[in-house]
């Protein structure tokens, strides 16, 4: 256990802490994106804000594939589930995700045959065991799950498996990040890239955001002291002028990432035109699909889907929360009307949401803490 | 479905290519395998698991760290491993 020691010594944090102060140009803001919703669950969790200058400001990103689904979407699947004979397969993390006509959950309670699983595979055994069922499996996530929803395509596939087929939500990272580049709203000085889905599509495609726009990228690690790191290897960056792809988290991501998985992904799937994502809008090539040579495993071509497009709640600022432009306790309903008991929005539902991480951890910024008991 | 969960591979499935069976948080789970292949994974690797998958190799002291990190995530953590007890991967 030394190393997990040595990781978690707040010495180190405190070091890692006043290097960061040192790279910091007086007068100068820093606004620093974490992409995954995983680092924002460190970030609260173990209180990394209060290790940063005052001039260090951390915007939380939209790498919570549950946070950035559409509310049509989840009507859509809600839908499919409760056609006649068929059974959906779901992640547990989306069971409680609200659509406009409520959840799987509440689903569920109307009568539909919805069912959690750990893994698509599992999904494929249920349609194995039920010949009689059309077992649907809701696939979402970033690149870190596709390969799996594919390796799972492929061997149904193989198995000749007649009624198994995916409703494809894949959405994929580099698109999203290209129209948060473009939103003038949003000032960002660097990105602390994500870690898992690094290991499947590497460092390489991160290169535009630093070469073209300017952006240093630093691909971190999911403990306390990886992402102190990664900020100082950010500022050190922007000190010198330099901005480069990093990779800080080598201990497990590769500069090439899993080709196996890549090749797995372009076997079953392709970009669509065009993907919502909540709070960032249309987002052209930001999600993929089951190609036509699959098509028999692709739920979207099985089913007549109504594809409402469905305006997020007005309450909710999930949007804005996931562009980065307000803080979830900014929330006009944070915490009050939106809890994880009781989510409005997806950011409050996923343990990765921001919104989720901020309520469940009781971590405020220091503006607030601050206007809450003013000197 | 995000969480990367380290488990050991004890053993690699003769019978069915690609499979292993894998300790993860204790208990022996069936683990597809195929996209690590060019790892040449064995008995006693450490890997990293997503939803049934290993998409990375990793070393022991990665894996420890990875296991400390999610205990402290808590409830997350503990719905992730209940899904994983439920599953019947093969």
């Amino acid at each position: 256990m030394r190393f997990v020691d040595e990781f978690r010594d707040r010495e180190k944090a405190q070091v890692l802490a006043a290097r960061i102060a040192a790279l910091c140009e007086p007068g100068r803001r820093y606004g620093l994106m974490e992409i995954c919703g995983g680092h924002t669950h460190t970030i609260y969790k173990h209180g990394i804000e209060d290790y940063l200058p005052e001039a260090v400001q951390l915007v939380h990103g939209p790498g919570c594939p549950v946070c950035v689904i559409p509310m049509g979407r989840v009507d859509d699947a809600i839908w499919i589930a409760e056609q006649q004979g068929v059974t959906m397969t779901s992640f547990g993390d989306l069971l409680r995700v609200p659509g406009s006509r409520g959840s799987f959950l509440d689903a569920t309670a109307r009568g539909a045959d919805i069912r959690m699983v750990y893994s698509p595979l599992d999904s494929l055994r249920i349609a194995r065991d039920n010949p009689d069922r059309r077992v649907v499996f809701m696939a979402i996530g970033f690149e870190t799950t596709s390969p799996s929803t594919a390796m799972t395509v492929l061997r149904a596939a193989a198995e000749g498996l007649e009624n198994f087929s995916v409703f494809c939500n894949h959405v994929t990272i580099i698109p999203a990040l290209q129209a948060i580049l473009a939103s003038p709203e949003l000032h960002i000085d660097g990105f602390i890239g994500p870690g898992h889905v690094s290991t499947v599509i590497g460092c390489e495609p991160y290169r535009f955001i630093a070469a073209e726009r300017g952006r240093p990228f630093v691909v971190a690690g999911f403990e306390p002291l990886d992402i102190l790191q990664s900020i100082q290897m950010l500022l050190l960056q922007l000190r010198e002028g330099r901005s480069e792809v990093e990779n800080q988290y080598t201990r497990v991501v590769s500069w090439e990432g899993n080709q196996k998985a890549l090749q797995a992904i372009d076997e079953v799937m392709e970009p669509r035109p065009t993907f919502e994502w909540r709070g960032l809008g249309w987002i052209p090539d930001s999600a993929m699909r089951i190609r036509e040579k699959y098509a028999r495993f692709d739920a979207e071509r099985l089913f007549d889907i109504p594809a409402a497009r469905v305006a997020d709640p007005p309450a909710c600022q999930c949007g804005e929360v996931l562009r980065g432009i307000i803080k979830p306790w900014e929330c006009r309903v944070f915490g009050t009307a939106c809890t994880p008991e009781t989510p409005i929005g997806t950011c409050m539902v996923s343990s990765e949401g921001a919104c989720a991480a901020y309520y469940n951890f009781g971590r405020f910024s220091r503006q607030r803490v601050r206007q809450a008991t003013p000197a | 479905m995000c969480l990367g969960i380290p488990g050991e591979v004890v053993a690699l499935d003769i019978d069915r290519p690609g499979m292993a069976t894998v300790n993860v948080a204790g208990a022996r789970r069936q683990v597809n395998v195929m996209l690590v292949e060019e790892e040449r994974v064995q008995p006693g690797d450490w890997v990293l698991i997503h939803v049934g998958f290993a998409l990375a190799k990793i070393d022991e002291e990665e894996a420890r760290l990875t296991l400390s990190h999610l205990e402290e995530m808590g409830q997350a953590y503990r719905d992730e491993l209940r899904a994983i007890s439920q599953s019947r991967i093969d």
